[in-house]
């Protein structure tokens, strides 16, 4: 069965490959793009699901986190020769000013550096919980952007870096979601993903099992922030530019409605979260162009309409389906089987079950 | 001797919940704490199991080895890797976890492969993650909860529910079990049943037991002795035969006629 399942897995990713292939070949710029945003949002919204959904602690720092990466790859990958003309207010720190790396080792480096950042303010801030927690993580990712904002000889400040060499490649950023995507799995199938979701359910109980609550949030933590750094990377070069303020708070609630619809404490409902709300956000863009019904000028479409209609998706979705579309529940090869060869008995079953 | 505690006292601003606590607990007995309701008796177990820090006085526990450690003030989850677990008056299960995930989870505590192994798994974790599962397998159907090994935890009728907190408890390979009202809301052939069962894993697991509970006919079954607590003070200790025979005991169970 194990065997079987893993075969599947491996054919499937093999099979999605050849689809990043096709995109990446046959469609459209347009199409390619949001693709890549579906992908970058699914590496984020599910290292955001590790903090939120499997260990219970309800962080809102994720936007501060793609900060650090975002920057690391703007500051790192930017070519040296046109540094001098991006950093025209204050030229760059002489210290990094020769450096440049290549992607791949610019996100690995903004990773690390957003999860030292984690370690570094987990350390007092994971002893609060709840909304205590939500309110101060949100803070340290404010305090990260206005740093951003100051630190102008590092960071070119409120002007941004434009000019990184601007990464359109499906297939690059597929393999690094399904990199993402099998460390998590496999950290949350392990001993300690199980002692994650423990402190979850019970942190008391989970506290006298043994299991120590600061040592495992602050891991969860940092993993989740090293991921949201690469995450932020890959957004960063998919932009082309940073800006400090792409990660405005309001960010993090893209992710935090992603995990939410998708099912806190689901790899596979960070996925499908993922492709929905940013599908979604993208063809639902007709409600921002002005309509006009019959001669007449429909009031409310205007631009920034699409945001409240997915406002009140996320209020029903809370209001009436908590859970989400996988809830903690995760796609199995056996389930899709089942579900082949029966549908309508596997519908069946699964509404008797709730 | 396993455990002793040593005038432990637990003030809450100027609420003094125990005051000098002395407890001794030896080897291989089964202890019980009574008291009326608000006498400090889960006060007491918090001060051992560290989720409280005594205002004063120190709590000892001797290690497999002999060794005498003091552990006042240490983190909850260093006590139980120490070998003392304990259940919870009002249940804590992992609820929406199963059976057999509850049980597998306490063993967590004993692993030793750092988190980048574990999530590469890489062989020597595997080692132990077949290990953690043959552990849990293996206590499963000792303690005849394997039938039920995958439901919810939530699931399970309540007589069950109170068996697989002992049972998780249990799985972190404990050698001191403190049981905090096991019998709590059971009728009387539940409690019957429970009595035999903690028979059973004092018997098989060469366990020391310190339960707190209301249930007398379970006290005073299988308690080898008894500490009564009033009001965070102890005002008597003995063995089951001493203490029904007390006075002072009967007076706080019984209240005293305040015209004689």
């Amino acid at each position: 069965m194990k065997k079987r399942d893993m075969i599947l897995t491996i054919i499937g990713i093999i099979a999605l490959f050849g689809l990043a292939f096709f995109v990446q070949e046959e469609m459209d710029s347009y199409i390619r793009r949001i693709v890549n945003l579906c992908l970058v949002y699914a590496i984020i919204g599910l290292s955001m699901n590790l903090t939120n959904g499997f260990v219970g602690q309800f962080s809102l720092g994720q936007a501060g986190f793609m900060a650090i990466g975002a920057y690391t790859v703007g500051i790192f990958t930017v070519p040296v020769e046109y540094r001098e003309n991006i950093f025209y207010a204050m030229p760059m720190n002489p210290a990094i000013a020769d450096i440049e790396l290549p992607l791949w080792a610019a996100l690995i480096l903004g990773g690390a550096l957003a999860a030292l950042f984690a370690f570094a303010i987990g350390t007092p801030v994971l002893r609060l919980r709840g909304d205590y927690l939500a309110v101060t993580t949100l803070g340290f990712s404010e305090i990260i952007r206005i740093w951003i904002t100051n630190a102008q000889s590092i960071t070119n400040g409120a002007l941004g870096i434009k000019d990184i060499p601007p990464l359109n490649d499906v297939r690059y950023i597929f393999l690094v979601t399904v990199i993402c995507f099998v460390f998590i799995t496999l950290l949350v199938n392990s001993s300690y993903g199980r002692a994650f979701k423990a402190i979850r359910e019970d942190e008391i109980a989970a506290e006298a099992m043994g299991i120590n609550l600061f040592w495992h949030k602050n891991l969860a933590f940092m993993v989740s922030a090293f991921f949201a750094g690469i995450g932020g990377g890959l957004y960063g070069a998919l932009l082309g530019t940073v800006d400090p303020k792409n990660f405005l708070f309001t960010l993090t609630y893209n992710f935090l409605l992603i995990i939410v619809l998708g099912g806190m404490g689901s790899i596979t409902g960070s996925m499908l979260g993922a492709v929905i709300v940013t599908a979604g956000l993208e063809y639902l863009r007709f409600f921002d162009e002005p309509l006009m019904l019959f001669g007449m000028d429909i009031p409310l479409f205007r631009p920034g309409f699409r945001m409240v209609i997915f406002s009140v998706l996320l209020m029903v979705c809370v209001l009436f389906w908590r859970h989400g579309i996988m809830g903690t529940r995760e796609f199995t090869w056996q389930k899709a089987i089942d579900f082949v060869k029966n549908p309508l008995g596997f519908i069946k079953r699964k509404g008797a079950a709730q | 001797m396993i455990l002793k505690t040593k005038d432990i006292t637990m003030q809450f601003g100027g609420v003094t919940a125990v005051f000098k606590l002395n407890i001794d607990i030896n080897d291989g007995e089964i202890v019980a704490l009574i008291g009326p309701n608000g006498a400090g008796k889960t006060t007491a177990f918090n001060m051992v199991t560290g989720v409280y820090t005594p205002t004063e006085g120190k709590v000892f526990y001797t290690d497999a080895k002999g060794e005498q450690i003091d552990i006042t003030g240490k983190l909850p989850s260093d006590i139980a890797k120490l070998g003392i677990a304990r259940t919870f008056q009002n249940i804590r299960l992992f609820k929406d976890l199963t059976v057999y995930e509850n049980v597998l989870i306490a063993n967590h505590l004993h692993l030793k492969s750092d988190f980048l192994s574990a999530t590469l798994h890489l062989p020597w974790y595997m080692n132990e993650a077949k290990q953690m599962h043959r552990n849990t397998e293996k206590l499963l159907q000792e303690v005849g909860l394997w039938e039920v090994r995958n439901e919810k935890a939530s699931s399970l009728p309540y007589g069950q529910q109170r068996r697989l907190e002992i049972v998780r408890a249990l799985a972190t390979k404990p050698r001191l079990l403190l049981l905090d009202e096991p019998a709590a809301g059971m009728n009387p052939k539940e409690t019957e049943e429970l009595t035999e069962f903690i028979r059973q894993i004092h018997r098989e697991y060469n366990l020391t037991i310190f339960m707190i509970e209301h249930h007398m006919d379970l006290v005073m079954e299988i308690s080898d002795r008894i500490y009564v607590l009033e009001f965070g003070m102890t005002i008597a200790e003995g063995t089951p035969d001493e203490i029904q025979n007390n006075q002072r005991v009967i007076d706080a169970y019984l209240g005293v006629d305040e015209d004689a």
